[in-house]
């Protein structure tokens, strides 16, 4: 094994061992499995930003809408459809992932930019649909009136919804698989793509890649991967709310790839773990928390562009 | 029949014409200087031939097919390649990543999500190939971004071989080389001519490469074509003579 690989492995070690040990080791730490699940989720945003972001160069800044269209997916299945906490996640991941692929066609023709501004506009349509249609979206009060129900096994049940630590284990179970997935396309020769278009677009055209067809798959992907983080989110809150779908939620979600590190799969993670903490303990000190949040991803960019995790990679390498 | 035909393509940004109604024809096997002054619309044409930039007029034909309005990866798929002025590579992944990229691409694996462990060995084995080829084995780990220039160059042809082109284009595959660079390259393009019997179109501004290499030499001036023909033709030619080698011999 070369020390590459065993690096690779040990980290991915650590991570699923802090990962799993959470409900463990939060609580003597301050912290609660609520809070550990809220990681999990918004990270899963992040990462699926970072898929379109990080790995393929392409920055959406409208990821948010279908962020809040799996949410809100989620939420009408289990208020009008049935019951069924996996038939809502597929509902929120559908609702996400195709709206994606739709917008996708219209948007993949831009660059850089401008992408991002289509980005933006194309996500504030489903903003101002969520806020204005009060009687099927609940307005800006949000979709209440839904909760997440037990798993249902045939031979037995269980409670997701008062136990936090059964429910913390069943989104980190749905989160490794989403992460599984966006691990096993990038080590792809499509993944390998995404890395062309990221290092040099005119060089992977002339390769042979129709640039515009990969970063339409990719686009849509990460809206699947989104959808279905905003599925959990609905499930986590009980709750879809239509500032889910505001692109200042788009920023937070780039916020916390970048300031965990773009360039590495578990930064965005990072990144949604330090924004979370930060928030839940200084909303109760300030209303002013987002300042503090904000000065410190300025202090990261100036100081470690590669993002915490690349600054600390980067330390243990040298 | 000719590899590449191209008739009376014209390019036009605006008021500027880049390129005025040049027409070429390229024979299977060939290698085909481009030269001229600078400003004399060479690349713009190559640019044409590659699918960069679509022609205002005029055709281009590539194995008996109307290409001119295909996009570049279309063309890639039909057996273009090219390498660019200012090296274009993936500067942040290693040579071998870089390579490997190229291969897939070429082997139709571009949409994939697996590869079997045979397809897998056989990308491995054509990326040895090509790393050997290009002297590059033993800096295959390294990221392409921290080589020497000329490193990297032979890098961006090595990728473009990989695609196993009919007909490579190269442009100013020496640009800001020292001499034994200049001479590596030159070594390795005419192998590529001369052992694999490659159609190659080069333009260069380095007279001793062009007149070893060339079997044919095109000279654009002004977006016009001034001359075609031999290098000794275009040696004896007094129109190019004053145009560009008579300055260049002064």
């Amino acid at each position: 094994m070369t020390p590459a690989n065993f690096r690779k492995l040990a980290i991915l070690g650590c991570v699923w061992a802090l990962l799993i040990l959470a409900p463990v080791w939060m609580p003597p730490l301050g912290g609660y499995t609520a809070l550990g699940t809220r990681v999990l989720v918004l990270g899963l945003a992040a990462m699926s930003v970072n898929f379109l972001l990080g790995f393929t160069g392409v920055l959406s800044f409208g990821h948010a809408a279908y962020f809040g269209l799996g949410a809100y997916g989620a939420g009408f299945a289990l208020k009008f459809l049935a019951p069924s906490t996996p038939l809502s996640l597929i509902a929120g991941t559908l609702l996400g992932g195709l709206a994606g692929a739709l917008l996708g066609t219209l948007i993949v023709r831009r660059r850089g930019v401008y992408f991002a501004m289509v980005t933006i506009a194309f996500g504030q349509v489903f903003y101002y649909i969520a806020f204005q249609w009060s009687s099927v979206t609940g307005g800006d009060d949000g979709l209440r009136g839904f909760s997440r129900q037990p798993l249902d096994f045939g031979a037995f049940k269980i409670n997701i919804l008062s136990n936090a630590d059964n429910f913390y284990y069943f989104v980190l179970f749905c989160f490794a698989i989403a992460v599984a997935v966006m691990g096993f396309i990038l080590r792809s020769p499509f993944g390998r793509t995404m890395l062309a278009i990221r290092e040099n677009e005119r060089r992977a055209r002339f390769l042979g890649i129709p640039i515009e067809r990969h970063i339409w798959i990719v686009f849509t992907l990460s809206c699947f991967f989104m959808g279905f983080a905003g599925a959990l989110y609905a499930l986590l809150n009980n709750f879809a709310d239509p500032r889910g779908l505001h692109y200042s939620q788009s920023g937070d979600f780039v916020m916390m790839a970048v300031m965990g590190g773009m360039r590495s799969f578990w930064g965005p993670l990072l990144g949604a773990a330090v924004f979370v903490v930060l928030q839940d303990y200084l909303s109760s000190v300030t209303v002013n928390w987002m300042s503090f949040v904000g000065l410190l991803f300025v202090l990261v960019v100036l100081f470690f562009p590669r993002g915490l995790l690349g600054f600390i990679r980067g330390k243990a390498a040298s | 029949m000719s590899l590449l035909k191209v008739e009376n393509v014209s390019k036009r940004f605006g008021s500027l014409v880049a390129v005025s109604d040049v027409s070429m024809a390229l024979q299977p096997g060939e290698l085909r200087a481009v030269i001229g002054p600078n400003g004399a619309g060479k690349t713009t044409f190559f640019n044409t031939i590659s699918g960069f930039l679509m022609p205002t007029s005029g055709r281009i034909v590539f194995d008996g097919e109307d290409v001119t309005t295909l996009p570049p990866a279309r063309r890639v798929w039909r057996g273009m390649a090219r390498t660019f002025q200012i090296t274009e590579v993936f500067p942040e992944l290693t040579v071998r990543e870089n390579l490997r990229i190229a291969v897939e691409s070429a082997s139709g694996f571009r949409l994939r999500l697996w590869q079997s462990r045979e397809e897998s060995d056989t990308v491995g084995a054509r990326v040895a190939e090509l790393l050997q080829m290009s002297g590059l084995t033993h800096k295959a780990d390294r990221l392409v971004g921290e080589l020497a220039h000329g490193d990297q160059r032979a890098n961006e042809i090595m990728m473009a071989l990989a695609l196993r082109p009919r007909l490579l284009l190269l442009d100013e595959p020496t640009a800001g080389m020292g001499d034994q660079e200049t001479y590596d390259i030159t070594r390795l393009i005419r192998k590529l001519h001369r052992d694999q019997k490659l159609t190659i179109v080069l333009i260069e501004h380095d007279m001793r490469v062009v007149f070893h290499l060339a079997d044919r030499i095109m000279v654009l001036a002004e977006g016009k074509m001034l001359a075609e023909g031999t290098p000794q033709e275009i040696a004896a030619n007094e129109a190019v003579q004053a145009a560009y080698l008579g300055k260049a011999a002064a």
